[in-house]
């Protein structure tokens, strides 16, 4: 079903079991608060306080661009050198900003308390100051606490970390439901929705909700569809309250979606009539869309380094549907039970590195000239200035890119920077 | 603890990296969490830099905490030196490295790399990025600078530029130009473009020019003290400032104060007569201590603006900020708060905000046109053409930028003035914006008069009323200046004990405040 004509079969061997390529060293990564940007928006009644130094409110600055003038809901109590004199004063401190914080903020709903690198090398206990000022706060406004420090999260591991500390306070519910994991773009949300509605699965129910009231709730009817791969905690916390996640490929372009479509319909046992009949036109526009940006994408290598753990998925799509050849597959983290999937249908060949030494991974870069380098903001110009072309990751976070109808937009994102190289090619020697 | 949004300065350690970038030749090692490699795209996106900082960092993480961080800084230490071979190396930690305690320095002290390793001190907890610019220059300086024989030329060093320096890629070239004119010649210019070789040769300069106080006054004084080399107090920054600055530069140097300022336009720009309407804009001035300085210069006496408030976010200048705003007989706003800013702006309702980057927004916010004049900046501020803010052409540049602001504020004050013109009404958009412009019928029945006088609802006890033909005059004042009218008619009506705005009410307390 999910090998339609026009894509490869799947490999007859896959990564899944190739050795995986481990590294340690200088990692060039954002830590997880930089999660928050994205989660906020998400979260409409949520505000995010870090508790942290004055670079944890650089980093969220320079992250945010511009978006941090439109009276965002997330900010950072900074510690000062009182603060790290003596803990208990930091507690009180603490109580104090979040009671200013609130009465200034009555529409907030939740309270995230995000731990950082200094709050947790302190030890400053925030899950204690969550409990103690959910009491104060109830029941208006519920305060919960994770870690998006650089020392513990990478990344979209942010996310994993905000959302895993939403499970335990979720409702029980025993109700046969899909639950889809992962804080999507609304557009994408509605569209996944859409699918599964024509379908005839229901109900289905979203973690993050829009806001705390809507929240799911979770038991042992509950089958959990993830949209990302890096909720790797999260996951972990919703089996043990009873749920069961379904291994599937990550919805990424025309055959990413339909797999992962195929397994929510093949455990809520949806006819082959009923899934053609609901796919067949979107999956008919996402080849369409993704053709045209394959003509550019098609023979040339790509490489990824390590940021967001869609590393794997977006290869596996990259090969498959535009015919891209990887060359090194690198992320943050790999866990083979979710990105498994992933990993048996992307072509046996290229190495699959997970953690980072970056300048030896950026030896390996060099060395190999791949066509196209996936990379984080802080490599980009520099390898575009040694004559390789880049594609910036953290778009592919912020942008809509999972399902069909934003295939060929994901395929567009890859395809852009080699066309702008070729249309820019009469500049050579120019700088 | 204090809650916080937006941050005028980053940490410190940024401050060093500042330092570390602008440099060649030398290499940071710096003790810090996973993460904290954010700061290299400030480089790479905001200032376009084609190469990575030259920094590396231990990226801890929450397995090694323990023994283990202390071995990972030397092996970091170790690797930085074979890999880049660097001549000089600085060494410290960053925030959260300062609360494990390992010790850079001790650490470095104990491996024999063969070349300088500078360890810096910077409480991250304490003091921000300028203050780390600055220390860690001076530490560079204090380590490799030593005493030496004079150039036989007169020369002179440029000290204070950095990466990520506003506009000081272009000041570089601008004081250059000022110098050559009267036959002085750069020895170095440091910390931009200096390895540490070239630091070492600090002490054959005759005198140094402090580019940017922010950046290099520890290293200035320690060369004054230690080197005898005098250095500049005038920050060439608008036209008295540069005349100023050659009349310092001849004096130190024993030169005549030869000036070719024949490619300077802007005080004819300002005198010429279209600039007249520039005269008496109340501006708001915020930034770093020495933007602020050598701009409100500029706007009183060389644009003609009223100065109605200053302010600056670095603390280390707030003693010089608050003297020069008593000379202004204004208030000084010292504060790193971007909310006390924008507070301080809506209450003195400036014509103009002259400002950084979020002062910028808060004028977008409250419709008051703004300047970007200092850090922090985005990378518009980093612009291809050539832009300095010193010299002649700095003040040529001025004068564009802050007059654009307020031409364009004018261009949209003429369309409010004229939006019940038929072809100037609220939908027809912008003239500039070509193709979407409505013309409204000409013989389109007027809006009805929906405020009546006097009108259903009784005021409640103290409220002031605006008559409806008071409300209507009151929307001919010009935007920019129609809160303020506002404010200062409500304010009279009050003191007059007067419940009602007529248009007779409003053109007293117009009197009343007349200046």
């Amino acid at each position: 079903m999910t090998d339609a004509a026009h894509l490869p079969p799947a490999p007859a061997r896959g990564c899944r079991d190739v050795p995986v390529l481990k590294e340690r060293g200088q990692r060039e990564v954002f830590c997880g608060l930089t999660g928050i940007i994205w989660l906020h928006r998400k979260m409409q009644d949520a505000f995010f306080l870090v508790v942290g130094s004055r670079t944890c409110a650089h980093l969220l600055q320079s992250a945010a661009g511009v978006m941090i003038f439109a009276e965002p809901r997330f900010g950072t109590a900074i510690l000062e050198e009182k603060d790290l004199a003596g803990l208990a004063c930091a507690n009180e401190e603490l109580d104090r900003e979040v009671d200013r914080l609130l009465s200034r903020r009555p529409d907030i709903r939740q309270l995230f308390l995000v731990g950082s690198c200094p709050s947790e090398v302190i030890k400053l206990d925030l899950h204690r100051a969550a409990e103690r000022l959910t009491q104060k706060h109830a029941p208006h406004v519920r305060v919960l606490n994770y870690s998006g420090s650089g020392i513990e999260t990478t990344f979209t591991e942010g996310e994993d970390a905000c959302l895993a500390a939403m499970v335990p306070t979720l409702p029980d519910t025993d109700e046969r439901q899909l639950l889809m994991v992962g804080a999507l773009p609304d557009v994408v949300e509605d569209q996944a929705l859409g699918l599964l509605r024509d379908m005839g699965v229901s109900p289905v129910r979203c973690l993050p909700a829009h806001r705390a009231a809507e929240a799911p709730g979770v038991g042992a009817g509950t089958v959990v569809a993830l949209t990302q791969p890096f909720l790797n905690e999260t996951a972990a916390h919703l089996e043990r309250r009873g749920a069961r996640t379904l291994p599937a490929p990550f919805p990424f372009g025309e055959g990413g979606t339909t797999a992962w479509l195929w397994a929510v319909a093949q455990e809520f046992g949806v006819d082959a009539d009923t899934f053609a009949k609901v796919t067949e036109a979107p999956r008919a526009r996402a080849r369409k869309a993704i053709a045209g940006a394959a003509e550019t994408l098609k023979d040339k290598s790509i490489f990824f380094f390590p940021d967001s753990q869609l590393e794997i998925p977006l290869a596996r799509f990259l090969t498959r549907e535009c015919g891209m050849k990887a060359v090194e597959v690198g992320a943050p983290f790999i866990n083979k039970q979710i990105v498994g999937p992933d990993l048996d249908l992307l072509a046996e060949g290229p190495t699959i590195a997970e953690g980072q030494d970056v300048d030896l991974q950026l030896e390996r870069c060099r060395a190999a000239r791949p066509d196209l380098t996936v990379c984080g903001l802080g490599l980009a110009n520099p390898l575009e200035a040694d004559g390789l072309a880049t594609k910036w990751a953290i778009e592919l976070v912020f942008t809509p890119v999972h399902f069909y109808e934003q295939a060929g937009d994901l395929a567009g994102l890859f395809a852009r920077p080699l066309r702008r190289r070729a249309l820019l090619s009469g500049l050579e020697g120019a700088a | 603890m204090k809650l916080t949004v937006w941050t005028y300065e980053g940490p410190p350690h940024v401050g060093a990296m500042r330092v570390a970038t602008g440099m060649t030749g030398l290499h940071y090692v710096l003790h810090a969490p996973q993460g904290d490699t954010y700061a290299d795209l400030l480089f790479t996106m905001i200032e376009r830099r084609g190469h990575r900082p030259p920094v590396s960092y231990t990226t801890f993480q929450a397995r090694d905490l323990g023994a283990d961080t202390a071995n990972l800084f030397k092996t970091a230490l170790q690797d930085a030196r074979e890999r880049f071979q660097p001549q000089a190396m600085i060494v410290g930690s960053s925030c959260t490295a300062e609360l494990i305690q390992d010790d850079p320095e001790g650490m470095s002290a104990t491996m024999d790399l063969g070349i300088p390793i500078i360890p810096l001190e910077l409480p991250s907890y304490q003091r921000k990025e300028n203050f780390g610019t600055d220390e860690t220059f001076f530490q560079i300086v204090k380590r490799l600078a030593r005493p030496m024989d004079r150039t036989a030329h007169v020369s002179a060093n440029l000290i204070g530029p950095t990466g990520l320096g506003f506009r000081h890629r272009d000041d570089i070239v601008e004081v250059t130009a000022l110098l050559e004119e009267m036959g002085i010649s750069v020895n170095v210019v440091a910390p931009m473009g200096a390895s540490p070789a070239d630091i070492a040769r600090m002490g054959a300069a005759h005198f140094n020019v402090l580019m940017y106080p922010e950046h290099a006054e520890a290293a200035a004084r320690w060369a004054e003290r230690n080197l005898g080399q005098p250095y500049t107090k005038t920050v060439p920054i608008g036209v008295g400032a540069t005349r100023d600055f050659i009349q310092e530069v001849a004096q130190i140097a024993g030169v005549a104060p030869k000036a070719d300022d024949a490619r300077l336009r802007m005080p004819w720009y300002s005198q010429s007569v279209d600039s007249t309407y520039l005269t008496g804009k109340r501006v708001f001035l915020f930034g770093d201590a020495t933007h602020v300085r050598a701009m409100a210069r500029v706007a009183r006496d060389e644009m003609g603006f009223e100065v109605v408030g200053m302010g600056c976010y670095n603390r280390e200048f707030a003693r010089d900020i608050r003297a020069l705003a008593k000379e202004y007989g204004v208030e000084a706003l010292i504060t790193d708060d971007y909310l006390e800013v924008e507070q301080a702006i809506e209450e003195l309702a400036p014509e103009m905000i002259l400002g950084t980057q979020m002062e910028r927004h808060i004028g977008k916010r409250l419709g008051i046109p703004c300047a970007v004049i200092s850090a922090p900046v985005h990378v518009q501020d980093f612009p291809a053409r050539y832009s300095p803010q010193m010299g002649w052409e700095g003040a040529n540049v001025i004068f564009d930028t802050l007059v654009h602001p307020l031409v364009m504020g004018l261009e949209e004050h003429l369309l409010h003035m004229f939006r019940e013109d038929f072809e100037f009404h609220s939908e027809a958009g912008a003239s500039h914006h070509g193709g979407a412009a409505k013309l409204r019928a000409v013989d389109a029945a007027p809006e009805p008069d929906t405020a009546q006088p006097g009108a259903a609802q009784a005021p409640a006890e103290g409220e002031i009323v605006w008559l409806s033909d008071a409300e209507k005059e009151l929307k001919k004042i010009p935007f920019f200046v129609r809160g303020k009218a506002r404010r200062n008619t409500e304010k009279f009506a009050l003191e007059k004990g007067v419940s009602e705005i007529s248009v007779e009410t409003l053109y007293e307390a117009k009197a009343h405040y007349a200046r």
